[in-house]
């Protein structure tokens, strides 16, 4: 596969290995952050951490959008979906997240709710059209990458005057969840991997602010094990020259203004929520997206007027603190044992984008070894 | 000769006519749809007995029974439909254990309203499949449910076989040290599928691998009887299909992921829709075991079979007490090929 395979090619992963291992300094530490789900999937998948020196320590983010959907928000979604006359769409993965009880989307819809599995937020229009005596409602989670998917589908609707269809909008702000983790202090992250998807519609610019507040060096990397690799070696170099730069890997797809046209779709329709609920991160300023007045009509949260209740995590669970990088998926005692990814209790062990899901299905040989 | 003149039955309308609750009742219009359709499709000695059974000999030998439903959507794809797929299906569990495969039988739940185009267009690829593959559909059985009660059509068919003296293949014998033979690309006929689903069609070349493995399995024991374990790797890939018998076997596996023949087409459509090739279904596909130095005289006697000619050695059994199936990656890591988990989803971000 062209433009493909070149990123995958073993023969440059070992020279970068090579080049990773001679410039690390061993008589230090690097604790490197790596924001996206996207990432710690291709980390596992390729099994990059196997070729890098131990003392680079690599710290899974929380960039994984389903991971760091609170429980309260999946039972609101349960609720809507046991609402009469409603359909509830929304992305795959979501279905499979518990929320309190460890009931999940997809058993809602094994006891009759009725939910649907959709690609993309133009297969809930499409739903809407094909059922206009029923409510239906797209379930909109993610980062910035599936915002603009989401602000299209609501101008759409306001096109075509779909009055039977809304949104349930939990986007989330990436800057907003890195400046939450940096905050804290309480992961210790010398450099951070910066997203590649989310960094394409954004661009590298918003980094800027928390590299030099946080004397932070940022790599922007694509999702290729290659990519990856690259960034490790920059970051490395960064530390090892005392620089706190946004530097970025993944030219080939993002630039430092980022997608102008997508950005103003977004800022067409949604505003910024004054705090909004993490898993792990708690509630965090700015940190969310809400749909602006203008376009209430297609806010789910205000035509179903959907109270908020916040909801502890099972007590064993360790996503939260997985999330903000203060313990790995081993350091759950229930990691593998009572969660694994057909019986997850937490969201990491669901999405394949979540750490505990990758360390389960690619890694958790090494725990063996 | 009778010289009762038989009533005017008007003939099914094959072309505009749809099934309906009569077709299941057991009376006349039931009697015509098997007659008209069924009969006159997989026509045999045994079906036109006209019993509710069929009747036969069989030779001496350890049986084989297998039993597969078939639920697709779309049920025409690219390169086949739910008719011929039924068949093939339960050949190839039949066949995986070595074994001949004789006689099939089929039974048809229909949806009232279902085209009888349709359905006719489905029992001829039946009829087709089976007449190819040698192996007569010799009983059925038809029932229809309400329209909202079913998809249009489930087919459920069962097959019986005959295993060769001295053939033993079970997926319990995976040894270590046995190599592990895949007979060709891998993940075809689930990109197919997904590629003609109603919300994410895209365009492709790609076709179903769909077909019956019962004679490449026969060229196979002829070059080496001790074959170790067969499978045919459908729901949930590859990955499953070795895990499955890794837990059987009690051992563990490492592949080699540069090894693993997968068509370009189906990596870049997994690539594109965060899929993984080794988890996609196939329906004309083995994955074969046998002692290491049988190994070449397997691949040979594959690759001189035209439903084998992509065969290759993908990997090896090892000793491993979490049974765990590994691969080296083309990459240079290392990383485990785990069981299926739910269904494979596309990535959200």
């Amino acid at each position: 596969m062209k433009y493909i395979d070149e990123f995958r090619d073993g023969a440059l992963a070992r020279k970068l290995a090579a080049d990773i291992r001679r410039e690390a300094h061993p008589d230090r530490n690097y604790g490197l952050m790596e924001f996206c789900g996207g990432h710690t999937h291709a980390i596992f998948r390729y099994g990059v951490q196997g070729l890098l020196p131990d003392n680079i320590n690599m710290i899974h983010g929380p960039g994984c959008p389903v991971c760091v959907l609170p429980i309260g928000r999946v039972d609101s979604a349960i609720e809507l979906a046991h609402s009469p006359n409603v359909i509830l769409c929304t992305y795959g993965d979501m279905l499979r997240v518990p929320g309190s009880n460890r009931v999940s989307l997809l058993k809602a819809k094994a006891g009759g709710a009725d939910v649907r599995m959709i690609y993309s937020s133009a297969d809930a229009l499409k739903i809407a059209q094909e059922n206009p005596d029923q409510q239906v409602v797209f379930f909109a989670i993610g980062f910035e990458t599936t915002t603009p998917p989401t602000a299209v589908a609501i101008l759409q609707a306001a096109t075509m005057g779909l009055a039977n269809f809304s949104v349930f909008s939990n986007h989330v702000l990436t800057p907003a969840a890195i400046s939450a983790i940096m905050g804290s202090g309480e992961a210790r992250v010398d450099g951070v991997v910066g997203p590649a998807h989310v960094s394409t519609v954004i661009g590298s610019r918003p980094y800027e602010l928390f590299a030099e507040q946080y004397h932070m060096p940022v790599v922007i990397a694509g999702f290729e094990p290659l990519d990856v690799m690259q960034a490790i070696l920059m970051l490395v170099r960064q530390l090892n020259e005392g620089r706190a730069e946004v530097e970025n890997e993944f030219t080939r797809a993002v630039t430092r203004d980022g997608n102008l046209k997508a950005q103003s779709l977004v800022a067409e329709v949604f505003e910024l929520r004054k705090t909004f609920e993490w898993r792990g991160l708690g509630w965090v300023p700015d940190s969310g997206l809400q749909i602006r007045e203008k376009y209430a009509v297609y806010d789910a949260e205000k035509r179903f007027e959907l109270p908020y209740q916040s909801v502890a995590d099972h007590p064993a669970c360790e996503c939260s603190a997985i999330i903000r990088g203060v313990k790995k998926p081993l350091d759950c005692k229930v990691f593998g044992t009572v969660c694994t990814p057909d019986n997850p209790i937490g969201s990491c062990m669901v999405s394949s984008e979540g750490a505990c899901a990758a360390y389960y299905t690619y890694g958790r040989y090494k725990a063996h070894e | 000769m009778s010289n009762v003149k038989r009533g005017y039955i008007r003939p099914l309308d094959l072309k505009n006519g749809q099934v309906d609750m009569t077709h299941g009742s057991g009376g006349r219009a039931m009697a015509q749809l098997i007659e008209e359709l069924f009969l006159a499709a997989f026509d045999n000695e045994f079906l036109r007995q006209m019993n509710d059974q069929a009747s036969f000999h069989i030779p001496a030998g350890r049986m084989v029974m297998a039993t597969d439903s078939h639920v697709v959507s779309p049920l025409f794809f690219p390169g086949g439909d739910i008719g011929c797929l039924s068949v093939h299906g339960t050949i190839n569990d039949v066949a995986m254990a070595g074994a001949v495969p004789l006689y099939l039988s089929a039974s048809f739940i229909l949806e009232e309203g279902f085209p009888l185009a349709d359905l006719a267009r489905i029992v001829e690829s039946m009829a087709a499949a089976s007449r190819i593959a040698g192996v007569p559909i010799v009983t059925g059985d038809t029932k229809v449910v309400e329209r909202n009660k079913g998809d249009g059509v489930f087919i459920t068919t069962t097959g019986i076989g005959v295993v060769p003296h001295g053939v033993n293949i079970s997926g319990d014998r995976a040894r270590p040290g046995d190599a592990i033979i895949v007979s060709g690309t891998v993940g075809d006929h689930g990109v197919a599928i997904l590629s003609v689903r109603e919300n994410l069609s895209f365009g492709t070349s790609i076709q179903s691998d769909t077909a019956a493995l019962h004679g490449l399995v026969a060229a196979m024991i002829a070059a080496v009887p001790g074959i170790h374990v067969l499978r045919d790797p459908t729901r949930g890939g590859l990955a499953t299909t070795l895990n499955e018998i890794a837990r059987q076997s009690g051992v563990g596996m490492t592949l080699r992921e540069i090894d693993l023949p997968i068509r370009t087409e189906v990596r870049a459509a997994c690539e594109f829709l965060g899929l993984d090739p080794l988890y996609s279904a196939n329906e004309g596909k083995l994955v074969a075991f046998c002692r290491q130095e049988d190994a070449d005289v397997l691949l040979a006697a594959m690759h001189g079979h035209p439903l084998g000619q992509d065969a290759a050695v993908i990997g090896e059994v090892v000793e491993d007490d979490h049974h765990f199936v590994q691969m080296d990656t083309a990459f240079g890591g290392r990383r485990i090929v785990d069981w299926l988990t739910g269904e494979q989803l596309p990535r959200i971000c």
